[in-house]
């Protein structure tokens, strides 16, 4: 091989090589999506086998319906499959009212007190699971991207200590096993990278659907720790960290797991 | 009433084998599980599916605490005349729902 072969040899490697990088670099953050089962992968892929469809469904109803003496969703809103396109995909995001972040379900019930006046909907209700998946799902198909506004830096920070922070009595942190274990085993079930692309999300093991906060007070029970409560400031600094680690990942509302 | 999904096509040629498939919001509680309070939660499942094409069954199944919630079928039809197709759920505590969608064939 002459001099210029050789160079050329290697020109071309290192192109290949950095084409592999480039490749493989997105793909090290995976939906929990691609490590279940093909049956279970089938059953959200068809909006007719998702059980979570019966959800969106659901929240569509209440979204043209008028609550108590007020309006509707829809009277301010319009057709969620064009103004609620994407908005779900930047969540938690800051409300400048109050000086804090706030999830899709608070920011639901936000508009629902100043807005509609109405009384909030209680967590994991089944017309807030309903109203949540409908929002959610009008992103389906869209990378998350979370909200980039300032002020969520500090809240944001705060969500990632207490995802490194070891917590329970098992003394474990989400860290130890969605960042340093995922694709290991444990009871029995592959640990996923803990991934926030799908919620609310079906879970097989619920028989419903269920909120993130729901998700992570249940992994938090499990290593017997204190689950702080719903909408409690920790749970949605936590929500905002996860949504920044999950950028980019495909929203797959409402997602079906294991 | 609970809310359902049925996915049957509305037209059909003669003879052509289609098909049909449901699914019901239902908890299908079995009976054996005990609720927070630790007493046992009654059982609360349907009983029995079936879809009646222009009034013959066409298809039915019984259900059983086994079955997970929200139940889905799947079945083929052949399509034979225009007409109606009827689904029934039916189960405890009274529990009925019909459903139906009309199918034209040529």
């Amino acid at each position: 091989m002459t001099v210029r072969g050789v160079a050329a040899v290697v020109v071309a490697w290192l192109l290949a090589g950095a084409g592999a990088f480039a490749q493989t670099a997105p793909d090290a953050k995976r939906s929990g999506f691609d490590t279940m089962s093909p049956r279970i992968q089938a059953m959200q892929r068809d909006d007719l086998q998702n059980p979570g469809m019966l959800w969106v469904a659901d929240g569509e109803v209440l979204w043209n319906k008028i609550f108590g003496i007020s309006f509707s969703c829809a009277h301010c809103h319009g057709d969620a499959k064009k103004s609620m396109r994407g908005v779900a995909a930047h969540y938690p995001d800051w409300d400048k009212t109050d000086g804090k972040p706030v999830d899709l379900v608070q920011r639901i019930n936000l508009c629902r007190t100043r807005h509609q006046l109405v009384l909030p909907l209680p967590p994991e209700s089944v017309e807030m699971l309903g109203l949540e998946a409908y929002v959610a799902h009008q992103s389906r198909g869209m990378p998350l991207a979370p909200s980039t506004a300032r002020e969520l830096d500090a809240p944001r920070e705060r969500g990632r200590q207490l995802y490194e922070q070891r917590i329970g009595q098992l003394n474990l942190s989400c860290a130890l096993c969605h960042d340093k274990l995922p694709g290991h085993v444990l009871a029995g079930a592959t640990i996923p990278q803990g991934h926030v692309n799908g919620y609310p999300t079906y879970r097989l093991e619920w028989q419903g659907l269920g909120s993130l906060q729901r998700r992570i007070r249940n992994c938090l029970s499990g290593v017997r720790a204190e689950p702080p409560p719903f909408n409690s400031t920790e749970m949605v600094e936590l929500e905002l960290y996860l949504a920044q680690r999950s950028a980019g990942l495909t929203v797959e509302t409402p997602a079906v797991r294991p | 009433m609970a809310r359902t999904l049925i996915h049957a096509p509305t037209t059909a040629r003669k003879g052509e084998v289609i098909e049909i498939r449901t699914l019901i919001a239902h908890p299908m509680e079995t009976g054996y599980r005990a609720g927070a309070d630790g007493r046992t939660l009654p059982r609360d499942i349907i009983r029995r599916f079936a879809c009646r094409y222009n009034g013959e069954v066409v298809f039915s199944a019984d259900l059983y605490p086994a079955i997970s919630a929200n139940p889905y079928f799947a079945f083929y039809v052949v399509a034979d005349a225009s007409g109606s197709l009827v689904f029934t759920w039916e189960g405890d505590n009274g529990f009925a729902q019909t459903e139906s969608a009309t199918i034209t064939v040529s």
